[in-house]
């Protein structure tokens, strides 16, 4: 992919940066030059990130709708955080299909038709999927059941039982009488 | 007794879920697209960059589409099955040469040129399926991988199986196997061709 020349808002901001830096004295200036070094000789560092689109509305949907789909490669990342191959391209299929005039939903649909429901993070309600969404909740239902039944039956468990008069009378003579001097 | 029972049959269950669940491969994504028309496309042939292939030439045919690229680790580990595969003559193999250049991280696609890229492709898939044996009656190259995007590819190598009508039956991800082969495969061709 060829990449066209131009200014973000981002590198401008960044290029103000790096002149303060360069302004703010010699020690800035030699860490600064540290940085550079280390940036320069390690080629694990040299692949720059992708380009951004052209415009920032773009992009914004493009995270939009990347962040609810899920990278092929790496599972538990979406499409918009990971750096995978596929998800490279099919960051550039969504940024293609932006410009093409496509709504989110089209889009979305574009990828399920592909990679299947399983590239959304929120899968449709349908009948594979009941149990996956009123699961939870009723496993939380039995578990109220079943914990108001045992509550229910402890309760009918417990009898009252009052005092006999002889046991009243010998209560009283227990707390009336004096505490014994020590 | 009864107190004993419950937890004891709750446990169970959450053995037998968690075996099922912990045995599949999460890599092992059901694709929609089987049942569905394989999608179209043109693309040049590996051997005759002039000439263009398309699924519809294989329109009467069940035939096989393999995903591949000289880059791809465990492609070098099918390939002799897929070899065998066409020597048995059961059905006829294509193959989609899957981002040969773009997809080699040891290669900085970026600064190759357009043009460079297509003839660096194809010389290095030409010469690996001299060196490994050439399974396919021709393969298709795909560049930029936008033809994988259209066939849910997100994993080389992948199979499918696609039907006279031009229908995809079977999509297997991962090398094929002999295990694969025996008893994924060629059952399923056999019933297709009946």
């Amino acid at each position: 992919m060829m990449r066209k020349p131009f200014t973000t808002e981002a590198q401008r901001h960044r290029e103000q940066q790096r002149e303060r830096f360069l302004a703010s004295g010699s020690l800035g200036f030699m860490v600064f030059l540290c940085v550079l070094c280390v940036s320069v000789v390690n080629p694990a560092f040299s692949k720059e990130a992708a380009p951004l689109a052209q415009d920032e509305a773009t992009e914004k949907r493009l995270v939009a709708i990347s962040s609810e789909l899920r990278c092929l490669v790496c599972q538990n990342e979406s499409l918009s955080g990971s750096n995978a191959e596929l998800a490279h391209d099919l960051r550039r299929e969504i940024r293609t299909q932006i410009a093409a005039g496509r709504s989110d939903a089209e889009i979305r649909d574009f990828m399920v038709s592909r990679y299947g429901d399983f590239v959304l993070y929120r899968p449709p309600l349908k009948g594979t999927t009941l149990l996956l969404w009123f699961g939870p909740g009723l496993l939380f239902v039995g578990g109220l059941v079943a914990l108001i039944r045992y509550l229910r039956r402890r309760n009918s468990a417990i009898k009252d039982a009052p005092l006999s008069a002889q046991e009243r009378e010998e209560l009283e003579r227990l707390l009336s009488a004096k505490e014994p001097k020590k | 007794m009864n107190r004993f029972l419950w937890p004891l049959i709750g446990f169970v269950v959450l053995v037998v879920l968690l075996a099922v669940g912990l045995g599949l491969n999460p890599r092992e994504v059901p694709s929609p697209l089987v049942g569905k028309p394989a999608p179209a496309f043109s693309l040049p042939q590996v051997a005759a960059p002039e000439q263009n292939f398309a699924p519809k030439d294989m329109l009467g045919k069940v035939w096989l589409l393999n995903v591949w690229a000289t880059w791809c680790v465990s492609c070098r580990e099918e390939h002799p099955i897929l070899v065998e595969l066409a020597k048995n003559k059961a059905l006829p193999l294509v193959g989609l040469n899957y981002k040969e250049v773009r997809g080699d991280g040891s290669l900085d696609s970026d600064k190759i040129a357009p043009d460079a890229e297509k003839k660096l492709a194809l010389e290095r898939a030409n010469a690996w399926l001299n060196e490994h044996g050439n399974p396919y009656v021709l393969s298709a190259l795909d560049l930029d991988g936008r033809v994988g995007i259209d066939y849910g590819v997100y994993g080389v190598p992948e199979t499918y199986i696609i039907d006279k009508a031009g229908i995809v039956r079977l999509k297997h991800i991962g090398p094929v196997t002999p295990d694969v082969y025996s008893r994924k495969i060629l059952p399923l061709v056999a019933e297709l061709n009946k």
